[in-house]
């Protein structure tokens, strides 16, 4: 009966996917230039949607806490820019290493799949003796491969492979948005195919109970295994994409911090789901890289700009804090703590208005460069305190739209 | 059959099984009892290749098993219900029975047909998560699971631990099932008197060593047994 159900959920979210992309391909044709913050956080979030699903194959759905992302993803980047420079180019690119020593160039679809294969090389090679530890231990591990790779590709004596601690440039790069979301897309789709299939439940299985997938007679070692390797690959492939997004690769820039943001992408998504991982990218991308950058600026209004502004601002904070006020002295309210926090934080922004009205100043206070990640620190703290299972917990998008039968909801009531 | 000479296993840097043998003959219902750390889970985590023996043999119709890891041993036919039941919370009751199946390539919906009919209550609950099921039901998709592989023998470690003493009933009720379809139980239980009334044959462990060993009536009937795991004084 829940199959039959879940065929609208999954046809509603197949519709939407198809809606997002042909929106993407045809927008992108006719909008305006100034739509082009909109394209760059489709891009960027597409490739981190991509690394986030790999990692949620590893963390989320396998059980294996790895942080070596940004590792894997340096790897994948370094192989495209190496094996994808004309060769025309190079001896620019190489100009302290004479051009260097790989003299060809692959064609962008082979590189790609190379780069994705030489971080699975390299994760099967660390997987061997790193995979028979647990949890944290298996984090500090993978992050210290991830810290030790980047230090390596910075020596100068591979500076004829890796360029050294210089940029690699001038490799092929995808123009178009939907370049990024078709290859992000495939790539995703190989995950899932492969999440249901019964690799996905031995995954999940070894995440449960590893003792009872063992006795079920689940080889750990091979199965883990393979889940590392995978979910490298497609962080190598990300890691290539992001290359292009940047037009250039520094080993420099793949720091633990990048992780910890592919992470907290994970966390904020909901961990063990492939949707939420995807939406919580874009909304993490859109958020740190546009919506929020009005905060760096220091803002400075004119009189009236700075009535208009107070008036506004004061105008809906006051509805929120009453609404939340009159949620939490309701009685038999539920969820008290929840509103509590969004009284508190609506009140200090009523508070900082107030000083700013006070002060009669035209200038914004507090927004100035840096301000940006207090709040986006702030929103992370709320969703994590609040949401502790992420936006989406462990189900994905077609459960949203699945109509709950009668029967089931019977089930939840009792 | 499946037969176990000199068993010795280390557990742990004590020697937890110091030599046991045992019969299994095929079609049988064979139970291993004992106290608390007498050895027994031990006995059967090295029959299902979790635990490595230190020496001794574990052979099924002659062939040698000792040493074989646990997905060959489960292909060969021998799948542990594990102690606790195990069941995989956050997966559907239908997934957790596709895990059991794991090893197989061919079609299974025969056996989860065959399971549904053992246990209809498991039916019902096919799209429930298996972590919100009732501990006696947890223990029924325990045993389907294990049921998945197809097994010659099904070793069950402790079915009864936590359950109310009516679903205890049904559990055993279920065994004797099982074993009339045809397939070789090897049991483990704290509950001796249950475990002995199913049983055709069974052995009594003591700190790592068989301490006694007849049919079920003989050992319910046994003076020290009675005393020991019976909870019933001589007088």
């Amino acid at each position: 009966m829940k199959n039959l159900e879940n065929k609208r959920g999954t046809l509603i979210t197949a519709a939407i996917i198809v809606a997002v992309f042909l929106f993407v391909g045809i927008a992108e044709k006719i909008a305006p230039p100034s739509w082009n913050m909109l394209f760059m956080v489709l891009k960027k979030g597409s490739i981190y949607a991509l690394i986030a699903v790999s990692m949620n194959l590893l963390n989320g759905f396998t059980g294996l806490f790895s942080l070596g992302q940004a590792g894997f993803m340096l790897l994948g980047a370094y192989t495209y820019g190496i094996f994808t420079i004309p060769a025309a180019d190079r001896a620019s690119v190489y100009q302290y290493f004479d051009g260097g020593v790989v003299q060809f160039a692959l064609p962008v679809p082979v590189a790609l799949i190379l780069a994705g294969l030489v971080a699975a090389a390299f994760a099967f090679l660390i997987g061997l003796p790193v995979l028979r530890l647990k949890s944290d231990y298996l984090a500090i591990a993978t992050l210290g491969f991830a810290e030790i790779i980047r230090a390596v590709f910075q020596w100068n004596v591979l500076g004829p492979i890796t360029n050294g601690s210089n940029l690699l440039r001038k490799f092929p790069v995808f123009q178009s948005t939907i370049s990024y979301f078709i290859v992000v897309g495939i790539c995703v789709a190989v995950i899932l195919l492969l999440i249901n299939s019964s690799y996905g439940r031995a995954f999940k299985s070894i995440r449960e109970d590893e003792i009872a997938a063992e006795a079920m007679g689940i080889n750990l070692a091979r199965h883990k295994m393979l889940a590392f390797c995978i979910s490298s690959f497609f962080a190598g492939i990300g890691g290539a994409l992001l290359a292009m997004y940047q037009t250039s690769v520094q080993a420099s820039i793949f720091k633990s911090a990048m992780t910890y943001e592919i992470l907290l992408i994970v966390v904020i998504g909901g961990i063990g789901s492939i949707s939420g991982s995807v939406l919580a990218s874009f909304l993490y991308i859109a958020c740190s890289e546009w919506w929020l950058r009005f905060l760096d600026q220091e803002t400075i209004l004119s009189a009236a700009g700075r009535g208009r502004f107070i008036a506004v601002m004061a105008v809906i904070f006051v509805i929120l804090l009453a609404l939340m006020v009159f949620r939490l002295v309701k009685p038999k309210a539920k969820s008290r703590v929840r509103y509590g926090v969004g009284a508190g934080i609506c009140g200090a922004v009523l508070i900082w208005l107030i000083v700013f009205a006070a002060t009669g100043q035209t200038k914004v206070p507090l927004l100035r460069n840096g301000f940006r990640m207090v709040v986006f620190s702030v929103i992370i703290m709320i969703i994590v305190l609040f949401f502790s299972r992420g936006i989406m917990g462990t189900s994905e998008l077609p459960d949203l739209f699945r109509k709950r039968i009668k029967s089931e909801k019977e089930e939840v009531a009792s | 059959m499946l037969k176990v000479e000199n068993l010795i296993v280390n557990y742990g840097g004590i020697e937890a099984v110091k030599g046991i043998s045992l019969d299994v003959p095929d079609g049988s219902i064979i139970t291993l009892v004992g106290a608390n750390g007498a050895g027994k889970s031990t006995t059967l985590r090295s029959i299902a290749g979790l635990v490595k023996a230190k020496s001794g043999s574990i052979t099924l119709d002659g062939e040698e098993l000792l040493g074989l890891s646990t997905p060959d041993i489960v292909s060969k036919g021998i799948t542990m219900v594990p102690e606790g039941r195990r069941v995989f919370p956050d997966m559907t009751v239908l997934e957790n029975l596709k895990i059991g199946a794991y090893l197989r390539k061919d079609s299974l919906k025969d056996d989860i047909d065959h399971v549904y009919d053992l246990f209809p209550r498991l039916k019902e609950r096919s799209w429930q998560a298996a972590g919100t099921l009732s501990g006696g039901e947890q223990q029924m998709l325990a045993v389907g699971r294990a049921l998945m592989s197809r097994p010659k023998i099904i070793m069950m470690d402790e079915p009864s631990l936590g359950l109310a003493p009516i679903i205890v009933q049904g559990i055993f009720d279920i065994i004797r099932e099982i074993n009339r379809q045809g397939t070789t139980v090897l049991l483990i239980e704290q509950n001796a008197n249950m475990a002995l009334k199913t049983a055709d044959y069974g052995y009594v462990m003591e700190t790592g060593k068989i301490s006694l060993q007849g049919t079920g009536e003989e050992l319910l009937a046994n003076e020290q047994v009675k005393e020991l795991y019976l909870g019933k004084s001589k007088q």
